[in-house]
């Protein structure tokens, strides 16, 4: 099933016409009401009619992550503010979030691409999907909620956490899809297995699942284990949201709506666009945004694109699964970790250097998060308890910066690579490829 | 009556604890007493030597991270509640006990312990009101 098949079946040719008229006018709409972006135009010389095919796209300025963060809170958006009707935000703590503002129609957009991810996750206007993605001002759950809607399904809005409601809900509404990050649907797994329910006790089919980087096994497993179809949807708040893209039955790389967002591969060092197939960082413009309209956002997501048409039918563009971040920006569980969050925490206790390690691994498929950080005299005491203590103080203060229970190791001092230029402050020992 | 210990922090891999004690072999302290604490992250090694500022130096010097702390020596009366007595003596007046460790000496029977008090000044009070015997940085020298 195709729940909009006019624009996903969508002509190549026609397509490519419709993207055009749509990107020049948002490229006319961003120059006329945001500064950011007549400066940014003004600064190189280019004006919106400049603007005649597609390819001329590579003349405009990239958008990034920090110029978002700068225009904080409303300076991207490109509409009186009486017409913004919801917000939301990014989770970002290392500085300011970056804001997105939606109107009316940006909803209504969210919904449709959400719809289509539903349907693509095999939902139907039959289906009740359990919601564990977040209800709050970060996006999670509400693009998956709108979108239900839409199609007309039934939403069970219940959030993330609380594991036995999750069951107990899971189990008397019979869900038929579930949506969350894949490492909390193995977590779910493994409780229903210890509670002794077998898949087929469940009425699960489907998961949406995103958030964060997974692999094939993990998929895998959590087809296996819950007896489910395991999909993966991607997104981001400076974009929409969650539904940006969506893998469909046929697990060939997820179908971005680029008939709302214009995607593009870049190299991230030379900053030249790569053909379909290469491997490179996923620059995303929004074509039909109103209240935020957002050109060539560097998404940091390392993925490649291709514009072959599916088996499914559907003709957007497909990416494959991101395997990795052009920065050093960590997603651990689904959140997402700075190392200079880690590093500023570290600095709130006597005695510690800010030298510190973060080691990223995967046992069981879940991401484990170790921090070694040098002790010192001031640190250090021949009592053990007074020592695990420390450990536990160190855990506690980076678990309240990032969100995330983190395995605190003391080495031995001068024993962490010293900066030799960038320091290497990450090793990420999972394997998404 | 005091006696002093350097504790080194040692982190768990393979060849740091002969690394330290390797250090001092060189500079020719000698170790009187020894014990090790550790978890599956790291280790405490606690040590009496013949020269603790010259142990502290060269340890340092080596990158490791050294504490000087004051300890009790004790005798144990070589008997099947001996150590017990002494804790008595201790637990009696809520003296708190952090760790003890034990080495033999050469030249009696008696087992001799090292204690890290919370009070160690109280904790001497009472050993010596209970008679243990309490040894100095100069007998140990003897062991
Ligand atoms: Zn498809």
């Amino acid at each position: 099933m195709v729940w909009n098949e006019k624009f996903e079946c969508m002509d190549s040719e026609e397509k490519k016409k419709l993207q055009l008229r749509r990107l020049q006018e948002t490229v006319k709409k961003t120059y006329d009401n945001v500064p950011f972006y007549k400066k940014k135009f003004d600064d190189i010389g280019i004006k919106p009619k400049d603007i005649k095919s597609l390819e001329d796209i590579d003349k405009i300025p990239f958008t990034t992550k920090t110029d978002l963060q700068d225009a904080y809170p409303f300076g991207m958006f490109a509409v009186p503010e009486e017409e913004i009707i919801e917000i939301h935000t990014t989770s970002g703590t290392t500085s300011k979030p970056t804001v997105s503002g939606y109107t009316e129609k940006d909803i209504e957009i969210w919904a449709e691409v959400s719809a289509r991810a539903v349907v693509m996750a095999l939902g139907t206007k039959r289906d009740r999907i359990q919601n564990c993605y977040g209800y709050g001002l970060f996006t999670g759950g509400f693009g998956i909620h709108y979108g239900c809607h839409k199609l007309g399904a039934t939403v069970v809005p219940i959030s993330a956490g609380n594991t036995k409601r999750q069951i107990e809900v899971m189990q008397d509404f019979q869900s038929t899809i579930l949506t969350c990050t894949p490492s909390y649907a193995l977590y779910l797994a493994e409780v229903l297995e210890k509670e002794g329910l077998n898949p087929e006790e469940i009425s699960l089919k489907s998961g949406i699942l995103g958030a964060e980087m997974w692999t094939e096994e993990m998929r895998d497993e959590l087809e296996k284990r819950l007896g489910i179809v395991a999909l993966n949807i991607y997104g981001l708040t400076e974009i929409i949201g969650p539904g940006v893209a969506q893998e469909c039955q046929e697990k060939v790389g997820l179908h971005i709506s680029d008939d709302h967002f214009y995607p593009e591969i870049i190299d991230s060092k030379t900053m030249q666009p790569l053909e379909d197939g290469e491997k490179g960082e996923l620059v995303l413009t929004t074509l039909t945004r109103e209240g935020m309209p957002i050109i060539r956002f560097r998404t940091k997501d390392i993925t490649s694109l291709t514009h072959e048409t599916c088996d499914c039918g559907r003709t957007l563009a497909r990416m494959s699964r991101i395997t990795g971040r052009s920065d050093d920006m960590l997603k651990v569980r689904g959140v997402i970790v700075f190392p200079s969050q880690i590093e500023r925490a570290l600095l709130k206790i006597d005695g510690l250097t800010p030298n510190y390690q973060i080691v990223v691994t995967r046992p069981k498929n879940l991401d484990e998060l170790e921090v070694k950080v040098e002790t010192s005299k001031e640190l250090f005491s021949d009592e053990m308890r007074k020592m695990e203590a420390i450990e536990d103080n160190i855990s506690t203060i980076i678990q309240k910066e990032i969100g995330l229970r983190v395995n605190v190791t003391l080495v031995e001092p001068k024993s962490l690579p010293r900066s030799e230029g960038k320091a290497v402050r990450v090793i990420d020992e999972r394997n998404f490829e | 009556m005091k006696n002093k210990q350097i504790s080194i922090f040692i982190e768990n891999k393979e060849g740091k604890l002969k690394k330290a004690i390797e250090v001092l072999s060189k500079e020719k302290i000698n170790i009187r007493a020894l014990s090790i604490a550790d978890t599956t992250k790291f280790g405490i090694l606690r040590l009496i030597v013949s020269d603790n500022e010259k142990a502290k130096n060269i340890l340092e010097k080596n990158n490791f991270v050294v504490k000087e702390n004051e300890v009790i020596v004790v005798e144990v009366p070589d008997k099947p509640d001996g150590l017990n007595t002494i804790l008595g003596y201790l637990d009696d007046k809520n003296i708190n006990v952090e760790y003890i460790y034990a080495f033999v000496s050469k030249k009696t029977n008696e087992a001799i312990v090292v204690m890290r008090l919370e009070d160690i000044d109280n904790g001497i009070k009472v050993l010596k009101e209970n008679n243990a015997n309490i040894l100095t940085p100069e007998d140990i020298k003897e062991y």
